[in-house]
């Protein structure tokens, strides 16, 4: 499995934390009141985050 | 896989304007996604609200829409349903919509199993207005005008609804993502009135009076108490004290009210045929 391509929206991004918090493998990070991607290369492409954002801000590309 | 929301989304409406991590956005996503497994035509589907942070939602979605008065939606959503049986009819709102001010309409709609689908977002509060309490803030919980805790029972609206009649009634949270446009998915399909509660957060209106430091922290509360209706069926009673129940809570196959109304239509007309 390849490193997929994980696109944050900042200018919907809220900052809830929500997508950062139930990431199983630590991919995301909050930076400021921005969720950022800290290690793709860890994501198993479970789209969690992408299903929970409540704000339409995270985009996960499989590889 | 990647899922194209825009396609659903009007032009320019979004960021939404609910505030960060307040479920509703995670209600609408599921609701797009189970419309997009049913394959609904745009112009064939209407969503219908009352008032309220949750019933803001018709106005992102790109459909027939309706934004009515508060508390209406299934009284308005009866009435499109009777004069276009074919075309698909889904309520959304919040619990205070639905069940205090809307309680009237909604009760009526499922004693009439007229085939609507009825989206519930069910955050325990009034948020638009300042968290006010609602039918379904928990008892000895915090509300705006429950300052020293509330006294009242609770509604729980999934038992309201099959009490009333509804044939489909099913329960999930906001943190059930997935299960939230599988439910709906299976009550849009459903011939006759369906209800989908969804147990969902309000971290400004809600969260911060009764001591959730987070959204995190609701959305972890509701995946601790929610038990799957198969998984409850082998617990104890005080195993499920404080638990709510998930899945597909009632299921049943009734004359539905347009088909009924059609039928009377037709008797009268044509007194002599059968
Ligand atoms: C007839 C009428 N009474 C009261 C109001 C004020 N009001 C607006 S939204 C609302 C409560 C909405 O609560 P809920 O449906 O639970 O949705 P939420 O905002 O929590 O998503 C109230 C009381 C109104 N708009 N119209
Ligand atoms: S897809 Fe799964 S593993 Fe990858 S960033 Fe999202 S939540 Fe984390
Ligand atoms: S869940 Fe969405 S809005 Fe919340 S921090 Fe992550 S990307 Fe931002
Ligand atoms: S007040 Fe509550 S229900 Fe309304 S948008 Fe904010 S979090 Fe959501």
């Amino acid at each position: 499995m390849g490193t997929p391509r994980i696109e944050i929206i900042e200018k919907y991004c809220k900052g809830c934390n929500i997508c950062v918090e139930f990431c199983p493998k630590h991919v995301l990070k909050m930076d400021g009141f921005v969720a950022k991607v800290d290690k793709p290369e860890a994501c198993i492409q479970c789209m969690q985050c992408e299903l929970r954002c409540p704000d339409f801000a995270i985009k996960v590309y499989p590889a | 896989m990647t899922f194209d929301y825009e396609k659903y989304i009007r032009p320019g409406k979004l960021p939404h304007i609910w505030c960060p991590g307040c479920g509703h956005g995670i209600v609408m996503k599921g609701l797009i996604r189970a419309i997009d497994k049913c394959g609904l035509q745009k112009n064939r589907t209407a969503i219908v609200s009352g008032i309220g942070c949750a019933s803001r939602l018709p106005g992102y979605v790109d459909f027939n829409t309706v934004h009515t008065a508060h508390g209406r939606a299934a009284a308005f959503a009866t009435g499109m349903k009777m004069a276009d049986p074919d075309m698909t009819v889904i309520c959304t709102g919040g619990d205070g919509d639905g069940v205090a001010i809307g309680g009237n309409h909604f009760i009526h709609a499922c004693r009439r199993n007229i085939d609507l689908t009825y989206v519930i977002m069910n955050n325990h509060i009034y948020g638009m207005t300042g968290g006010q309490f609602s039918p379904c803030t928990p008892t000895d919980a915090f509300a705006s005008t429950t300052p020293y805790g509330n006294p009242d029972p609770i509604f729980d609206i999934s038992k309201l609804a099959i009490g009333a009649g509804a044939t489909f009634v099913a329960r999930t949270t906001a943190y059930h993502a997935t299960q939230i446009d599988k439910l709906i998915t299976e009550g849009i399909k459903h011939k006759g009135m369906a209800v989908i509660e969804v147990l969902d957060c309000c971290p400004t209106s809600y969260g911060r009076r009764n001591k959730f430091r987070s959204v995190v922290e609701m959305m972890k509360q509701h995946k601790d108490i929610a038990v799957p209706v198969t998984a409850a069926a082998k617990m104890s009673e005080e195993q499920l004290a404080g638990k709510i129940l998930t899945g597909v809570l009632h299921k049943e196959n009734k004359p539905e009210y347009c088909e009924q109304y059609a039928k009377l239509i037709n008797k009268v007309q044509n007194p002599t045929s059968k």
